[in-house]
């Protein structure tokens, strides 16, 4: 692929056709720090961040973005100095709506202004597109919740990820619902979303690996509130589990009617289910429920973390801002590390990074993906989730003993 | 010709935009054909610019290992389009007003949920993963993904194709005026005017009618085509009801039957936007010290009093075409 | 046979909520000829105050269903506002209009009321208070909830009431005159204006209840609940044919039945699979009690819109409808 270099020789080009617009080039900030310290020179570094924040699941967007938000404020709270300058960063936090055709346009917009690297998107659908524009600028991306295998297959260098992907995810929780529940029928349903489809596509495979015999597709859609049609389907064919790949608004709904049609089955979720608020929506009957992460519970992150996280935000990160916590500081120390914002040098820092995050240890293999990312498993207990055990390269162990290991590993 | 480089100075990213507003204009003429001209309300015209999308999407990528280039598949998408068209008119001849606005919408939703659904048992769509890796326009040498150097002058993806839709655009606009102004036009006005008097004069209801959606369609799916080369992707989360609704609006905002007046509504629905997205949240922060309305929820809300004030109070739009505002204003 | 039962128990239920957000559509479209979009968000809006004034009751120590029947009552005036509005600044002055310009208005206001709703009530699926105690009974092997019954019979009342309303009272002698033929109905004294202002209020107070049914019966409700939900109930109406009042329930109710067996059915009736003949071409997939699906339950939301255009292409009238479709 072609190095960019765009922006500068663009600006060139352009200033020779129209000879207006000189004068409109971005001035430097005025750094507000010069008062308060004259001597030591100053750095603007802008991060990027997206995710939807408006549409169905704009709470998880806001939740990433805090996450960020927190990073990018204690770093400049820190006064970290990058190549002898006193960085200050700027998050430029930015809304795709869940919408591959508005992702492209506000990863091109990042790329205008000249981020210095991005912390995004939320979805795989619109993190996929975006990254071709990204890579293009050679601007490094962490997702902190993008996780279709899709993403880091594309063969681009300048994409991460810190979190599990969908090919870890789905097999997790399938072997453990094969080991644990020992099932014979399992019904696997999904919301024909791309999540939801790809998680549930995973995790039919490995239960027909293990053997299980699983029933034919069911499917709903990201709205669907009325499942008693497929259930009572279902049910006819008495299943001992049902998996669904969906989000939370929709599998509230799900176990609610189906614990009431009285298909006693094992129900079990991935990780877009695998909040309280299956609880508030379905009552009683999320009692008991399998659900999995990718990654770590967010409060397995580290004390430190969820502290700060809580005394800025007034309440508690939801799913992956931990994730995209790690991912912003994760940028910051590469840049520290390499001594440079430019994306050019600080990327093969990032590719080298071994960083102690909220989340635990984080490398990065060839294809940009975390080397052992976990998976943990929860139970619904009391309308809270809880962590029961860790999927960790292929090994399952408790939540207690994983706890242990990070303790060691601190 | 040097906007896109001017439009550069604030960012290519409103190069991109400039692109997107330019497949609207594309889009909202091709619906003016159905809506303006011949006066038939079609809420599922989003679909023609899916099966356009999509047939680029499956002749140009991995999906099927298939890579024709766009000249032939772009004529070959608006064909299908064009089909698609023709079956959704034919079953539907005998309906119009609000019955055939109805109708259209359901159709636009089932080629979605097709679109998302052809997944299995065969896999043709790819579901709702989308189709990935969609091969851009490429003429010998010349890649509209990259940047290149022509003539000594910098060009990047967006720029080129820029070039490429005002050249779509610019003919589709001629075409349209050829239109309005021949037989056929003359025809599509007098049926949506008063259809029994049409036919008793001599017209062929059937067929005009089936033509007027045989060209809206082809259009879409022609915009359908450029659209999957630019974004290299395609998922059915684009093929949305909202979206149908937003290409109506552009009609009406901009006055139905009237060239000019579509490509301002085009325009302005798919500018002001962005415009808000840069400039809602600044003034908000600087205002209130946070975000109160996020500028999705303003373009929304904005879409919507749009379509309720023009029509109270300038149901022609707001370049009328002629005929169209004597028709609206006169008629007690 | 007890599956059959409870798909038809399932369908039944979701046909009664069809059914009444139904007659909303087609009273009006009886009356005036206009396609209210907006009336599925007039379903939400009852949605969400009823969830708003149960939330603030639910600690007050009140029986459940008194706390319940509360936010209907609240819900029911403030939709009925909600709808008034609607039809005196968007519609009325567009009475003799085109018959695309309402239409285009329509849309717009259900955009708005879309929207105004979540700055409202936020974007995020909101949990329906759940506080009746679910009782769930077991007849000939199918399971009905208690929720479900009241469901179904507050949908018989209903409609009872409606029909008594509109056939047995002066008021309802006005909306028929004025639907038939509102010039002729004005020269014998009737307020065009306010019949249509009323049959849009009768509307709104029954969006007003089918939206707690909804939210009782699903325990969630969101800003975009009713565009759904309303594209649904239209269909049912244009199924039993607009403008007729039996005709809307009788096509809620049917649309309810045949999406709940077209979900339930449809899988393995087009499991390629289960056929002897061509199970053997397609071999490999069928070996081992694989399955060769060609429409399963993704396909449940296409039968509304199938069901709808076969009948507007076949049958304009719609099941009872004594009009006719072609209208300009």
């Amino acid at each position: 692929m072609r190095q960019p270099k765009f922006g500068i020789s663009l600006l060139v080009a352009a200033g020779a056709l129209s000879l207006a617009g000189c004068g409109e080039e971005k001035k430097p900030e005025p750094a507000k720090t010069q008062a308060q310290a004259p001597a030591v020179p100053t750095i603007e570094i802008k991060i990027g961040h997206v995710a939807p924040l408006t549409g169905g699941i704009a709470h998880l967007g806001k939740d990433n973005e805090n996450g960020a938000r927190l990073a990018i404020d204690q770093a400049n709270a820190a006064k970290i100095m990058i190549g002898g300058k006193l960085a200050h960063f700027e998050l430029l936090a930015e809304d795709d709506q869940a919408d591959p055709k508005v992702a492209t346009t506000v990863a091109q917009k990042l790329v205008d202004a000249k981020v210095a690297g991005v912390d995004g998107h939320l979805n795989s659908g619109t993190t996929i597109p975006a990254s071709a524009i990204y890579h293009q600028a050679g601007i490094p991306m962490i997702t902190g919740s993008a996780t279709n295998p899709m993403l880091t297959e594309q063969g681009f260098d300048n994409v991460f990820r810190v979190v599990g992907r969908d090919d870890q995810q789905g097999p997790a929780i399938a072997s453990y619902l094969a080991a644990t529940d020992k099932p014979k029928v399992v019904a696997v349903i999904d919301d024909a979303t791309a999540y939801g489809q790809g998680l549930a596509d995973e995790v039919a495979k490995t239960l027909k690996a293990a053997g299980i015999k699983v029933l034919a597709r069911e499917k709903g859609t990201d709205k669907t509130t009325d499942w008693k049609a497929v259930l009572t389907k279902i049910k006819g064919e008495k299943p001992d589990a049902v998996f669904y790949g969906g989000m939370d608004a929709t599998g509230g709904p799900l176990i609610k009617q189906g614990k009431e049609l009285g298909l006693d089955a094992v129900y079990a979720f991935g990780d877009g289910a695998c909040t309280d608020k299956m609880a508030e929506l379905a009552g009683q009957a999320a009692e008991g429920m399998l659900c999995s992460q990718a990654g770590i519970p967010p409060q397995a992150a580290s004390r430190s973390f969820l502290d700060a996280y809580k005394a800025k935000f007034n309440t508690d990160p939801i799913l992956y801002a931990p994730f995209t916590y790690d991912a912003a500081n994760l940028l910051i120390e590469a840049m520290r590390e390499a001594g440079s914002a430019d994306p050019a040098k600080y990327l093969p820092a990032l590719h080298k990074i071994s960083y102690m995050g909220a989340t635990g240890r984080i490398e990065f293999d060839a294809k940009g993906d975390r080397k052992d990312a976990e998976i943990t498993i929860f139970s619904m207990k009391n309308g809270k989730i809880a962590p029961i055990a860790v999927v960790k390269s292929g090994k399952t162990m408790t939540y207690d003993e994983f706890l242990k290991g990070m303790g060691g590993a601190k | 010709m040097v906007l896109p480089f001017a439009v550069t100075q604030i960012g290519t990213a409103w190069v991109r935009v400039t692109n997107l507003a330019l497949l609207y204009i594309m889009l909202a003429l091709g619906l003016n054909i159905v809506v303006g001209f011949a006066g038939l309300l079609d809420l599922g015209y989003i679909a023609f610019y899916g099966v356009g999308a999509y047939t680029y999407a499956l002749l140009a990528s991995p999906q099927f290992g298939l890579h024709l280039p766009f000249w032939v598949i772009l004529p070959i998408g608006a064909a299908i389009a064009a089909l698609f068209g023709v079956l959704l008119g034919a079953p539907t001849l005998k309906l119009r007003g609000d019955y055939l606005a109805i109708v259209t919408l359901g159709f636009g939703e089932i080629i979605r949920i097709f679109l998302n659904n052809l997944a299995q048992p065969v896999n043709i769509t790819n579901g709702p993963q989308g189709v990935y890796r969609i091969d851009p326009f490429r003429i010998d040498g010349l890649n509209f993904a990259t940047n290149q150097k022509i003539l000594g002058l910098e060009f990047s993806g967006p720029i080129k194709y820029y070039y490429l839709l005002i050249v779509f655009v610019a003919v589709i606009i001629g075409l349209n005026l050829r239109l309005q102004n021949s037989r056929i036009g003359r025809a599509w006005e007098a049926i949506r005017e008063d259809e029994i008097a049409a036919r008793a004069m001599g017209i062929n209801t059937t067929n005009l009618k089936l033509l007027a959606y045989a060209m809206g369609a082809t259009f879409g799916g022609l915009a359908g085509g450029v659209f999957a080369a630019i974004q290299e992707f395609v998922s059915p989360e684009s093929f949305v009801l909202v979206e149908s609704i937003l290409v109506v609006s552009m009609v009406v905002l901009g006055g139905m039957g009237n060239i000019w007046g579509v490509v301002l509504g085009a325009v302005l629905l798919s500018f002001v936007p962005e415009i808000l997205r840069f400039s809602v949240a600044p003034v908000q922060q600087a205002l209130f010290g946070r975000m109160l309305i996020e500028p999705e929820v303003i373009r929304m809300l904005l879409f919507g009093f749009a379509m309720v004030l023009v029509m109270l109070f300038r149901p022609a739009g707001l370049l009328p075409s002629a005929v169209r505002k004597r028709e609206l204003t006169e008629r007690t | 046979m007890d599956i059959f039962l409870q798909q038809v128990v399932n369908g039944l239920t979701l046909g009664a909520v069809y059914a009444i957000v139904a007659l909303g559509y087609t009273m009006v479209y009886g009356i005036i000829q206009l396609i209210n979009f907006a009336h599925g968000e007039v379903v939400m809006i009852g949605a969400m105050v009823a969830l708003s004034v149960i939330n603030l009751l639910a600690d007050a120590g009140l029986p459940p269903l008194v706390v319940v029947l509360t936010g209907a009552a609240c819900a029911i005036p403030v939709c009925m506002v909600v709808a008034y509005a609607m039809e005196r600044l968007a519609y009325r002055p567009l009475r003799r209009a085109p018959r695309l310009a309402p239409l285009i208005t329509a849309i717009g206001v259900s955009i708005i009321l879309q929207h105004l709703a979540m700055l409202v009530w936020s974007r995020n699926v909101l949990a329906f208070p759940q506080i009746i105690d679910m009782r769930v009974y077991t007849v000939a092997g199918a399971v009905i909830t208690n929720v479900q019954i009241a469901i179904l019979a507050s949908c018989v009342a209903l409609m009872a009431a409606l029909a008594w309303l509109v056939y047995r009272t002066r008021l309802g002698t006005a909306m028929r005159a004025t639907a038939q033929n509102p010039q002729v109905a004005g020269l014998m004294g009737i307020d065009a204006n306010r019949v249509i202002a009323t049959t849009f209020l009768i509307g709104a107070a029954l969006a007003a209840i089918a939206g707690v049914m909804v939210g009782t019966y699903y325990g969630v409700a969101q800003y975009t609940m009713g565009s759904i939900l309303g594209l649904k109930a239209f269909s049912a109406a244009v199924l039993g044919g607009i403008g007729n009042i039996p005709g809307a329930m009788l096509g809620g109710v049917l649309l309810g039945v045949v999406e709940a067996l077209g979900a339930g059915y449809i899988g393995n009736l087009t499991d390629l699979c289960s056929y002897p003949v061509i199970s053997g071409w397609i071999g490999a997939r069928c070996a081992g009690g694989g399955h060769f699906v060609l429409f399963g339950s993704n396909y449940q939301d296409v039968f509304a819109f199938a069901v709808l255009i076969l009948v507007l292409v076949l049958r304009p009238s719609g099941l009872l409808g004594e009009r006719v479709g072609d209208r300009a």
